[in-house]
């Protein structure tokens, strides 16, 4: 295999720079901003609050609602404001990813609403936002058995790398890009898988060691932001 | 659990009624009185112009997107403009899921106006070919934290975002826009319009309500103004106003546009 060169020089298992705060919407009951490159995430928890209308209650546990949105100027071409078949799905996507960490149980005929916007993109917008609703929901304090860690692993051509820029997503030699957004607990369960572009289950499976390894890394930064806003308090 | 709290209390907004009775607000402002004003510029890299405006807790992003297109039948010679505002559930739990409300549409039409009627951008220029082709301006608004007064912030954030703003690189031959590369500023005039909204609370008239003033309001008026000069009005809620107060709101907006054009100004020529 011939030596291959990320666009922007980093390494293959190099992600870009993360930022991470909490705690940047004051009326949510929890917020967190999550940065990794160009992508920036911001992410808002309301609830658990009684579930209107009535009859979507649920007297056995609590209901988890998310809600992707991307902000019309953060791509190159202005995007129609409002949802759209895309976000919907990166929605439910992102309910499916935190709902296992969270003990619903505890709340009966309540809501957690969870919404994600998008404030600049540049690939892994789904993972960001992610990683910022992780933190939101601790930093509102919702009880949690664990954090989600979620990072874009991919394969230019046939070189599996982590965390894929919008440039390298829209990679065109040889085999192209594959695009695979992984997000998982912090003692690896798998909580959301996507996967679009061309490998073979080898090549899968390093790539999800890779994010593994990925999200040592973003653990810590979720940790360390959360613990920051204690401090501020 | 939740500190979510959708409505001001009766009590709160009588005591703040009473409160204004001597001129006093719970903040310690007066009447006249904006709160702190911090302009970020440049907050997402993909827009042509964009700036976070926060007003105390209230906060908001504007970004400016630019495309070719077709221009209006009954406006072939000029460009097009277009504000949409989203006032996000994200930013407060009174902000619902679903098509726009009444209020997020106002809002945007608001700010429209204040920008179009003034004449800022020189919509002349903004042709390419006539009856073909011009350069279409979206002017988009997200709410981040509603804590009052979001229509302020939106007015200030489209103006500063505006005069930010580049236009993408326009391949005339292959009708392609570059979306990434910038090329000339937005085409502007000399006005600077402001939309400074004023709110009556008993007999007093207020600037820049939080969000508990907002609901006290019993009624309000946006002034669309530029250096003294009123190109947009809108007076919202049903309670009536006295002509009196209609000119003591412009006159309390005149002096909020040079105390906020000040502020604005150096920001816009800082790095």
């Amino acid at each position: 295999m011939t030596e291959f060169k990320r666009p922007d020089g980093r390494k293959e298992d190099e992600m870009r720079e993360i930022k991470a705060k909490v705690g940047i919407v004051p009326n949510a009951d929890g917020s967190a901003m999550y940065q990794s490159g160009d992508t920036i995430a911001i992410a808002a928890v309301y609830g658990p609050k009684k579930m209107h209308p009535q009859h979507k209650q649920d007297p056995k546990r609590g209901v988890l609602r998310c809600t992707y949105n991307m902000n019309s100027f953060s791509v190159s071409e202005r995007i129609r404001p409002g949802p759209s078949r895309r976000s919907t799905e990166i929605s439910k996507i992102i309910e499916w990813a935190l709902e296992p960490v969270l003990d619903l149980d505890k709340f009966p005929n309540t809501v957690i609403d969870v919404h994600v916007n998008i404030i600049q993109a540049d690939a892994g917008t789904r993972c960001a936002g992610i990683n910022a609703a992780s933190m939101a929901l601790a930093h509102a304090g919702i009880p949690m058995k664990d954090l989600i860690l979620s990072i874009s692993v991919g394969k230019l051509d046939k070189t599996v790398v982590v965390d894929l820029s919008k440039e390298e997503e829209d990679f065109e030699e040889g085999e192209g890009a594959t695009d695979i957004p992984i997000s998982m607990t912090s003692s690896g369960d798998l909580t959301h898988l996507q996967l679009d572009g061309k490998i073979n289950s080898k090549q899968l499976k390093k790539a999800i060691e890779m994010a593994r390894k990925a999200s040592k890394e973003i653990y810590e930064v979720q940790k360390k932001a959360l613990k920051e806003s204690i401090n501020l308090e | 659990m939740t500190k979510s709290i959708n409505t001001t209390p009766e009590v709160t907004i009588k005591k703040i009624s009473e409160y204004l009775k001597i001129n006093k607000r719970f903040d310690g402002r007066k009447t006249d009185e904006f709160r702190e004003l911090i302009i970020e510029k440049n907050v997402s890299n993909k827009a042509e112009g964009s700036v976070r405006v926060k007003l105390g807790k209230t906060e908001v992003i504007v970004g400016i997107k630019a495309d070719v297109a077709e221009p209006y039948p009954d406006s072939p010679d000029k460009g097009n403009l277009m504000v949409t505002a989203e006032l996000l559930p994200l930013s407060s739990s009174r902000f619902e899921l679903g098509p726009p409300k009444f209020d997020t549409i106002e809002l945007g039409r608001i700010i429209d106006r204040g920008i179009r009627e003034s004449g800022i951008i020189d919509v002349k220029k903004l042709v390419i070919k006539e009856g073909e082709k011009v350069w279409a301006i979206f002017i988009d608004i997200y709410s981040i934290n509603d804590d009052g007064n979001l229509l302020d912030a939106a007015g200030i954030g489209a103006l500063v975002a505006l005069k930010l703003a580049k236009l993408p690189k326009y391949n005339e031959k292959e009708n392609k826009v570059l979306h990434d590369q910038h090329d000339k500023e937005i085409p502007l005039t000399d006005v600077n319009p402001i939309s400074i909204t004023i709110h009556k609370i008993g007999n007093k008239l207020i600037v820049d309500p939080t969000r508990e003033e907002e609901d006290a309001s019993e009624t309000r008026i946006t002034i669309g103004i530029s250096d003294g000069v009123i190109s947009s009005m809108q007076k919202g809620n049903p309670v009536p106003l006295k002509d009196e107060e209609v000119f003591e709101a412009i006159d309390l907006a005149d002096k909020t546009w040079k105390e906020l054009f000040k502020k604005i100004e150096k920001i816009i020529k800082s790095k």
